[in-house]
């Protein structure tokens, strides 16, 4: 006869000492957790009220600039530095931690309209309406930085006149030309004081120009015309063209995926495109009223930021058509200008009230060191509210976003238009043979041709 | 994890046959961490979504698979046993021959406390087994620790206690006296009187709503939340005095047992039970739940127990020969029942989950004077508390209770901090009433979505028909004194057939529309040329 029965030692299940840890002990057997679903389900409630009481997304404002901040640069090689220009020729750089200005670049007559950063962080080149490029020597952040409060004047390092005024600059990834957008696309190099290389298309000129992070000779630009051009600079003319409904602010390529570029649209919506086949967009983003005015996207590749003319930041996923967050204030005019910081946690945005306003990517997250315990607490109560977020009661909460009057009446009556639009639609293919009414997806309706 | 896998895939090819049985075995335990069916992922037509849950449908294989093989190689204790070699029966085995074969710390598992003023004892346990409440029905409540045999408090209060439960934790009792209930603290304060239920005969705690459920001498039914107090929910069964009040752990649905040998099943939010079984034909005495909510077992006064599917609402075996006065289940699904002095467990003999064969495992004959008033099986071990009326005891039954338990769930060793943390995160989870139903894996489920499909006019009109010739076929009853006159009797057949054909619409009416159209269209056809313009156009 073999008898057992359950006996447990105390020693082996519970701690020696009292700078021991406790002895935690796993069954995942499902029987001794009945009504996990349940649980699980007030859980992600819970986990939804809790991300909206902690969620306060803005974290200051940085105010100096005595006209409307007109665009920004980051130095990917230091993340607490931000460059800022605005209307009347003013570029500043910030330290974000403290929110001062660190030093200034005096020298532009007119609204500087572009702003970039060498690769290796040395150079800044502005350029503006005033037909000028300057190249600046950026300082060094020496120790002593953050503690004077001193603002230092800097002298350009080289200053450039032109024929024309100028839109937009953007610096080439790991090299030594820049590119900027006038009446046509100029390449520079540092050290010429005229162009190198100049592509010209049209009598219109070029509003914006982004260069390719990962094929560092590809670099995209937007026109007057409505167009969306691709060039490769071992080419003398362009790779790929299209023409759209509505022109297009800005553009930005994906980090981790550079083939893949989002341009903002004056209508409203972004448009994501893969670069090597133009004629039809692969998703679009529908959110803001009014135009969009820049674009940026986190370096994970995941997300973009995008600030429009209707007073609002919205943050949308990379294959999302809607946004995933926006953020206001009352205080905050047009914002003409925003980006997301290199280590994917703030965004900051610029706009027409002259102040730069920092905000986190992520609206109730915890900054600072995170324990490993609460690290694994905040991934769980992500995780659990995910999974039930289809939830009539869960997804109330985790939709509800506070909008400024304007913005929710406009919403509204873009949704009565789309909504009659699409009756009548309906209505008329009711009413037609079947066949004859083709109605083009929206990411190709907006594209009006593909020029070669 | 990912190189685990890749080692799987090389080692599978070259496996011994040995192996190969437990890879079966794994499978088993892999479909129960699964937790059902996978989702059908073939009716979506959203591509991504379908990529989205396929991986999520990856990941969930793969954790179902890491969580089968810390079940194999990664728990601490194995389950207890009872084997007899040859001819010998497992039911011959005494006690004393336990006390024998099995470790000291078991053995001091074996006892009995004897208090002969204070009439018969029922019991509870906390859920982790640590802590039980004894309650005298003369009035003595007694709060023991269960690892140290420390008895943490007594009190008499001096008039009659019917039943007692633990609320969520070793801090707060209740205990049904004389008028009302009573809730207790640790060191014996009454906390609160309970006035609003009345006399009342069962209570019983749901612990992940907080619900704290009793039956009244009037047969009435309260819900009340004891985290703020407020009666959720009182319901009046119209079934008369009961005293068989059981709660099924699975689902949190109170199952009351009546006179009449109906079972039936409540939630606090409704009025109606939920479901209403004719078990025996005489009264039920007792009602105890398997701890996977699938089980019921029932004991009824012509000395019959017997055992149900609550997924089909079957039968599924009966067992005849004694009059069970209370019977619980364990955690591995023993069945323990208690009548007179003498405790039989039985032990479910076949493996499988689909098929249950209840058959004697154990046995234990007490002192003929001990007439035993309440069994309950103490969770984590392998133990039973005897409630009786002179005083408590409590026997070894080898493999009734889980060996592992998780520290996260019930944790026997609990430092008072841990229980306190414990309290916190209980209150957090806890449910709301409305997510008590019989099936509670529905929620966060799908709708199932109803596209009512318009029926054709075949499948119309052979309703109807089927209705005109069940309105033909009733029988009417044959009515004496005059009134069974043949006309009279033709004329409520037709009554009855009128009635039928009226709950199908008219089917006419799309034709004498479109009849009206083609006469106008005729009509104009008729006119000469220069009266058409006259013609009516519809």
């Amino acid at each position: 006869m073999k008898i057992k029965t359950l006996s447990r030692p105390v020693d082996e299940y519970t701690r020696e000492r009292s700078q021991d840890l406790q002895v935690v002990f796993h069954n995942f057997d499902p029987s001794l957790r009945p009504m996990e679903k349940a649980v699980e389900y007030k859980r992600a409630l819970t986990a939804a009220k809790l991300e909206k009481i902690f969620a306060r997304p803005f974290v200051g404002a940085m105010d100096g600039h005595r006209d409307g901040v007109s665009c920004m640069a980051k130095n990917p090689n230091y993340l607490k530095g931000i460059f800022s220009a605005s209307m009347d020729g003013d570029i500043r750089l910030w330290d974000i931690s403290s929110r001062r200005t660190v030093c200034q670049f005096p020298g532009h007559q007119g609204a500087v309209r572009g702003l970039t950063v060498s690769t290796d962080g040395n150079v800044l080149v502005s350029c503006g309406t005033d037909c000028t490029v300057r190249l600046w020597k950026v300082p060094r952040p020496t120790l002593e930085d953050s503690s004077v409060s001193s603002e230092n004047f800097i002298e350009p390092a080289a200053e450039y006149v032109w024929k024309n005024a100028f839109w937009a600059v953007d610096h080439q990834f790991e090299g030594e030309l820049f590119a900027t957008a006038g009446a046509q696309l100029e390449i520079w190099n540092h050290n010429r004081a005229s162009p190198v290389q100049s592509f010209q298309w049209g009598t219109d000129s070029v509003i914006s120009v982004r260069f390719n992070p990962g094929e560092p000779d590809i670099l995209a630009t937007s026109a007057s015309d409505r167009s969306i051009t691709i060039y490769d600079l071992r080419m003398s003319s362009a790779a790929r063209r299209i023409i759209m409904m509505t022109k297009t602010n800005s553009i930005a390529w994906n980090p981790m995926e550079p083939m893949n570029l989002t341009a903002a649209n004056e209508d409203g919506s972004c448009y994501s495109f893969d670069g090597r086949k133009m004629d039809e967009a692969k998703c679009v983003h529908k959110d803001h009223v009014s135009a969009v005015m820049d674009i940026d996207f986190s370096p994970t590749g995941r997300e973009f930021v995008t600030g429009s003319y209707d007073r609002s930041v919205r943050i949308f996923p990379y294959n999302g058509g809607h946004s995933r967050e926006i953020y206001h204030t009352k205080r905050m005019q047009r914002v003409f200008c925003v980006k997301y910081s290199c280590d994917a946690t703030y965004v900051l945005s610029g706009s027409d009230d002259t102040n730069l306003r920092l905000w986190k990517a992520k609206a109730s997250e915890q900054l600072g060191v995170i324990l490993p315990r609460e690290q694994k607490k905040h991934e769980y109560n992500e995780a659990v509210k995910n999974r039930y977020k289809h939830l009539p009661e869960v997804k109330r909460i985790v939709r509800h976003r506070h909008l400024p009057k304007p913005i929710y009446k406009a919403l509204g009556i873009i949704r009565t238009v789309n909504d009659s639009k699409r009756r009548k639609e309906d209505r008329r293919r009711a009413h037609s043979a079947p066949g004859t009414i083709v109605t083009k997806p929206l990411r190709q309706r907006r594209i009006i041709k593909e020029v070669e | 994890m990912e190189l685990s896998s890749e080692d799987n895939n090389l080692t599978e090819k070259v496996l011994p046959p040995i192996e190969q049985e437990s890879d079966v075995e794994l499978e088993t335990t892999v479909k129960k961490y699964l937790r059902g069916e996978g989702a059908d992922l073939e009716t979506l037509k959203d591509k991504k979504l379908k990529t989205q849950l396929a991986s999520r449908e990856k990941l969930y294989g793969k954790s179902a698979k890491t969580a089968a093989k810390i079940e194999k190689w990664l728990l601490p204790a194995e389950a207890g046993y009872l084997e007899t070699d040859g001819l010998e029966k497992t039911w011959r085995v005494k006690q004393t021959d336990i006390a024998n074969e099995v470790d000291l710390l078991s053995s001091r598992n074996q006892y009995d406390i004897v208090l002969p003023d204070f009439g018969p004892y029922k019991l509870d346990f906390t859920a982790s087994g640590r802590h039980m409440i004894a309650g005298g029905r003369k009035g003595h409540l007694a709060l023991v620790d269960m690892m140290s045999m420390n008895l943490i408090k007594e009190i008499q209060v001096k008039e009659t206690v019917r039943d007692v439960a633990f609320l969520h934790n070793e801090q707060f009792f209740a205990a049904a006296q004389k008028k009302y209930a009573y809730i207790y603290g640790r060191d014996g304060t009454e906390l609160h009187c309970l006035k609003e239920r009345g006399p009342v005969s069962r209570l019983r705690f749901l612990k992940n709503h907080f619900l704290l459920a009793s039956v009244n001498k009037s047969g009435q039914l309260h819900y009340q939340d004891v985290t703020y107090g407020g009666m959720v929910a009182s319901i009046r069964t119209g079934k008369g005095r009961t005293d068989v009040m059981e709660v099924n752990p699975y689902n949190g649905v109170v199952a009351l047992g009546h006179t009449g040998g109906t079972v039936t099943m409540w939630k606090p939010t409704s009025q109606a039970p939920l479901v209403q079984m004719q078990c025996h034909p005489g009264p039920v005495s007792s009602v105890a739940f398997h701890p996977n909510g699938h089980l019921m077992a029932t004991s009824g006064k012509e000395r019959k127990l017997k055992i149900w599917d609550l997924r089909k609402f079957e039968e599924v075996q009966t067992i005849h020969g004694f009059h069970a006065k209370t019977l619980s289940f364990s955690q591995k699904g023993l069945l323990a029942a208690g009548t007179g002095s003498f405790v039989q467990i039985l032990g479910d003999s076949s493996g499988g989950s689909s098929s249950h064969n209840y058959s004697r495992y154990m046995n234990h004959s007490m002192v003929k004077g001990y007439q035993i008033e309440k069994l309950m099986f103490r969770p984590y071990e392998d133990v039973i508390g005897i409630g009786h009326s002179m005083g408590w005891s409590s026997i070894l039954i080898p493999g009734s209770g889980e060996p592992n338990f998780d520290s996260w769930v019930a944790n026997p060793f609990e430092t008072s901090k841990q229980r306190r943390e414990k309290e916190v995160h209980l209150l957090l989870d806890k449910l709301p009433p409305e997510t008590i139903m019989l099936d509670p894996s529905k929620i966060g489920a799908m709708k199932p979505s109803r596209r009512k499909e318009k029926q054709s006019r075949e499948e119309i009109e052979a309703e109807k028909e089927v209705a005109i010739e069940a309105a033909k076929s009733t029988e009417l009853k044959k009515k004496t004194k005059g009134r069974n006159k043949p006309s009279k009797r033709t004329k409520k057949k037709k009554e009855m057939v009128e009635n039928a054909k009226r709950t199908f619409p008219e089917q006419g009416h799309n034709n004498t529309a479109s009849k009206k159209r083609r006469i106008g269209e005729d009509a104009a056809a008729e006119l000469p040329a220069s009266l058409k313009r006259f013609a009516r156009k519809n």
